[in-house]
């Protein structure tokens, strides 16, 4: 038989950013403890607002599954007395068990007999159990922050205030610190009043539903969403969608009611990203956009309670956002009252790293290092770059950024166009920081990509050249992300980038502008291209790419990360087609013996049979033209010259021995393999391809 | 309800709670958290409920009386409950209605916000009370303060006295509010926000400024050695409040700011500590119950 089992969290308002991981572990903790305790249930949901957790478990036996427990005791050999009379050794073992010697078994274990206890041990009652069980599922309840209140050391997200708990129709007792479940609830904290008694689990559901609290948070997003959209629509608008937000507001709510309001049209003036920002990040409301989406003066809220005395609700929120607004604009016309190249002498006072300095000597670095990448990639021209980098923080002074510091950059942008900067500038301000994110887009402008390259290759080499690297979960500058950006920038972007050179060349220009960096540039580049080959390497796994394919492509010319690719791909074709056969033999029989010669040189006058006279000929022929074609990027065609030389490969080991007492002949021998061998490294380390 | 009759309902209301009514501390500081009431009082085990009024100076949110909305000098209405009792937020919101708001006409909510002063060296976890979208109220549960970990833990309430009169009088501009019949909060404060505008931003000396902070410094740091927290702290406030001068003065590059920081925390740590010492050495007079007397201090040894 089995039964429901029901407990509620009464809790203070827990932070609406909390909620989502708490019913997650809510749910993995109690599966495992239920499971560690031999509990069996069909189903784990769990349910919550801000001021409750609710763990429902389904189908719950009602008996601790029976078990059988065997415990190993001494040899039999000294478990009996020469008489078969039980020896001390085995009484000790069966007093200790708590067990006749006449109820334990004998068993074989590799060929040795030893007694056993064998105890059956019949479950529990689960009624019985759970008290303890749900104190210790929601002690081991964990959050990011949590925190102690009045006179108690238990820590939770925020005070617990009441708990509940059911089996079936049973009331379960359990206490945290002073609080005992009773059989008592709370419902909307202005709508119901009082503890609400309950006395099963169904009537727990409904008492909650008559006293305006939704419990299911999936429900409450639905009916959130739902409505914003409704309101929106009645003023022909569109609500913005924005999954965050609306996890976020329905975990700040126990009852929706979503409602418009409306601000003056003269805040519109005001960049549209600076409004909806403050709508979203201050106020928690959704914008709202016309047909052509363009924003519209109005906004939907959404409130915890019914729409009694709504319109003051309204009004309440109007007011607010105009003074949020009112700043927003202040600050806008404040900052534009300046030019963007105003704030830049400022930077001196922004500090970037204690141990490398300024924001502004980053700057001037970025200056020079821009123009440098831009002549290098053939992208954009000096005087875009040059001045974009000059531009790319300033507004990180500016009073909207300041309020608002996730616009970094998209202010930088507005203010550019508005002190009329060109449009490259302005863009590479707006997408040096890209991407941001993971699924972010990549800078578009050709200034951009430089600028972000330039920006992301400073932070890399100057963390890594002062012996600041991530580990483990420790990555405090986002460096993981940061080589994230610069290999989907030139990949995706098809850039042709020396990397190595670049980061190179990185170390020199912070060295030239005054930083003291601790690793040389060798050694710099080195870890950095170790740390970015990782990050390619989840890339290319992401893209379908095989282990051993990866890793025989990735350390082979490792400079240039398109080419990485380009023969991952390559050598991915070259497998599936009739040549790869030929090619493995090819490769595999003259690998195989010349692995240990280290020598390609083949003085030809020493080979005597016709078989490695042609053999040589041929590749003497093959082998530069193979060269040529993997220089040129046409790897498969290069594969497929090498594969050709089977026929061949495969008359020279018929006819000859290689591994002859004559060194000179040996040794040109293997030169001849060892020639053929290394050629393809250019493309992959083959050797280490599964075959 | 004009102005000082939200004080004195809110007054009166915390008195019948049991709070001793405070008067506002004496020196400059940035919120009432810094009144020694505060930040004294939560540390140790002894038991305290307070209420006060705590003019406070933010110099750098100066606006020179032209934005409805900002004021470099203002009033924080400000409650600490030690322990916090389990009906603290019951008991708030009946506070509310004390006001005339009746939390089932308007949108009340509790959104979390964390609040951390590293100068201080404190930081607790709780909530920016919403009405109608408009923040009236910090609630903070203190965890830590002075670098000392707090037990028992205190709430703390900060009512926003001009955006709650505000939203009483429905004024759009904070200067309209109704001080008394006939007397506006700008006939009182107005002409002072214009003048320290203009002090704190263009006619404070800097010279004159950096000298007091070193002053200060050195006599908060002089003092506590003597094992007299209480005035040692004094300095620390007047420490904190002329560096808040030099920041809005533009006068503070971030190293400064990072290494004066880490100064005045040790310092507010220092008198936190002897503050914590001489409790002790009273024998906690506060703690007028006997019974938990012992359960309290059993706490604290295993803390040790």
């Amino acid at each position: 038989m089995s039964q429901d089992m029901l407990l509620e969290i009464g809790v203070e308002e827990i932070p609406s950013a909390l909620m989502p991981g708490a019913l997650d572990d809510l749910k993995a903790i109690a599966a495992q403890r239920l499971q560690q305790s031999r509990l069996e249930f069909s189903e784990i949901i769990t349910l919550g607002t801000p001021r409750r957790l609710v763990l429902h478990v389904k189908g719950l036996e009602e008996k601790q599954k029976d078990t059988v427990i065997e415990n190993r005791g001494p040899k039999k050999a000294s478990a009996f007395n020469q008489d078969g009379t039980p020896s001390k050794a085995a009484l000790g073992f069966a007093r200790g068990q708590g067990m006749e010697v006449s109820d334990l078994d004998i068993r074989d274990v590799a060929g040795v007999e030893y007694i056993y206890a064998v105890k059956k041990e019949s479950g529990g009652h689960t009624v019985a159990m759970l008290p303890g069980l749900l104190t210790e599922i929601i002690q081991a309840l964990n959050f990011p922050r949590s925190m102690r209140w009045g006179y108690f050391q238990t820590r939770f997200a925020r005070p617990i205030r009441w708990l509940l708990a059911f089996y079936g129709g049973q009331l379960l007792s359990l206490r945290i610190e002073n609080i005992e479940s009773a059989g008592w609830t709370m419902g909307h904290r202005f709508l119901a009043s009082g503890p609400l008694q309950v006395t099963s689990i169904d009537e727990y559901y409904d008492c909650l539903r008559n006293n305006y609290v939704i419990v299911d948070p999936r429900q409450r997003r639905e009916m959130i969403w739902s409505q914003v959209r409704e309101v929106a629509a009645r003023v022909g608008g569109t609500a913005m969608e924005n999954e965050d937000l609306l996890t976020e507001v329905s975990f700040l709510v126990e009852y929706p009611t979503a409602f418009y309001g409306e601000f003056s049209i003269s805040y519109l003036d005001v960049p549209t990203e600076v409004l909806t920002t403050s709508m979203i990040s201050h106020q928690r409301y959704f914008p709202v956009f016309d047909a052509d989406h363009k924003l519209m003066a109005g906004f939907v809220g959404v409130r915890n309670g019914t729409d009694y005395c709504l319109d003051l609700v309204r009004a309440g929120n109007e007011r607010v956002l105009k003074a949020r607004l009112e700043d927003a604009l202040f600050f806008w016309k404040e900052d534009t009252s300046k030019r963007l190249a105003d704030f830049v002498p400022g930077l001196r006072d922004v500090l970037f790293h204690e141990k490398l300095g300024s924001i502004l000597d980053k700057v001037e670095c970025l200056r020079s290092l821009a123009v440098l990448i831009g002549a290098n990639l053939n992208l954009s021209n000096k005087v875009d770059l040059d001045r974009a980098a000059l531009l790319c923080k300033a507004d990180l002074l500016s009073s909207v950024v300041y309020e608002f510091p996730e616009l970094q950059g998209i202010i930088g942008r507005y203010y550019a166009r508005q002190g009329g900067e060109n449009s490259e500038v302005a863009e590479a301000i707006m997408e040096h920081y890209r991407p941001r994110f993971a699924g972010d887009s990549l800078p578009a402008s050709e200034t951009g990509v430089v600028l972000a390259l330039a920006e992301k290759l400073f932070n890399l080499t100057a963390f890594f050249a002062m012996g600041i690297k991530p580990s483990g979960s420790q990555d405090p500058y986002a460096l993981r992300r940061q080589a994230l950006g610069v290999v989907h920038i030139i990949i995706d972007l098809n850039l042709r980038a020396f990397l190595r050179v670049l980061i190179t060349e990185t170390h020199v220009v912070m060295s030239r502008s005054g930083f003291q960096l601790q690793l040389d540039a060798g050694e710099t580049a080195a870890e950095l291209m170790d740390f970015i080959l990782q990050r390619m390497r989840g890339v290319m796994l992401d893209r379908d790419y095989s282990y051993d394919l990866i890793d025989a492509v990735l350390y082979q010319g490792q400079d240039d990360l398109q080419q990485i690719v380009n023969r991952a791909e390559a050598v991915k074709q070259f497998r599936e087609s009739q040549a790869w056969e030929d090619f493995l033999v090819v490769f595999n029989r003259s690998y195989n013996l010349s692995k240990k010669w280290d020598s390609t040189e083949v003085q030809a006058e020493f080979l005597v049979d016709e078989s490695e006279k042609n053999l040589y000929a041929l590749v003497n022929h093959i082998k530069p033209k193979a060269e040529t074609a993997f220089q040129e990027h046409r790897y498969n065609e290069g594969l497929a010259m090498l594969a050709g030389l089977r026929p061949a490969v495969d008359k020279f080991f018929e006819a000859v021995m290689v591994m002859v007492e004559d060194q000179d002949l040996r040794g040109a021998r293997l030169g001849l393999l060892k020639s053929i061998a290394e050629t393809g490294n250019y493309v992959a380390d083959f050797t280490r391809i599964l075959q | 309800m004009n102005f000082q009759e939200i004080i004195m309902n809110l007054q009166y209301y915390w008195g019948q709670q049991g709070c001793i009514i405070q008067q506002p501390y004496d020196l400059e500081k940035g919120a009432g958290t810094m009144n020694p009431a505060t930040f004294l009082r939560c540390l140790g085990p002894e038991p305290w409920n307070v209420a006060y009024v705590e003019p406070s100076r933010r110099p750098t949110d100066g606006r020179y009386g032209e934005n409805p909305n900002r004021l470099q000098h203002y009033y924080q209405y400000q409650v600490i409950l030690k322990p916090s009792p389990d009906n603290v937020i019951e008991l708030y919101l009946e506070s509310l209605k004390r006001l005339g708001i009746e939390p089932a006409r308007h949108d009340i909510r509790l959104v979390e916000d964390n609040w951390e002063s590293p100068t201080l060296g404190a930081w607790g976890l709780g909530w920016e009370i919403w009405l109608d979208g408009m923040e009236i109220t910090q609630f903070t549960y203190f965890q830590q303060c002075g670098g000392f970990d707090c037990y028992p833990v205190s709430a703390e309430i900060t009512y926003g006295l001009e955006r709650i009169a505000m939203y009483i009088q429905n004024k759009e501009s904070v200067f309209d509010v109704e001080w008394v019949d006939g007397i506006s909060y700008a006939d009182v404060h107005h002409q002072a926000e214009v003048d320290y505008s203009q002090y704190n931003f263009t006619a404070a000396d800097v010279p004159t400024l950096t000298t007091m902070v070193n002053l200060c410094e050195e006599e908060a740091r002089r003092i506590a050695d003597l094992k007299l927290p209480q005035p040692a702290y004094d300095y620390v406030l007047k420490c904190s409040h002329l560096f808040n001068l030099l920041a809005a003065r533009g006068a503070i590059s971030v190293t400064e700011r990072t290494g004066y920081i880490g100064r005045v925390r040790n310092l507010a740590r220092t008198v936190a500590r002897e503050y914590l010492e001489q409790r002790e050495r009273m024998g906690y007079p506060l703690i007028k119950d006997e019974s938990s007397r012992a359960e309290l201090l059993e706490t604290k040894e295993v803390q040790g």
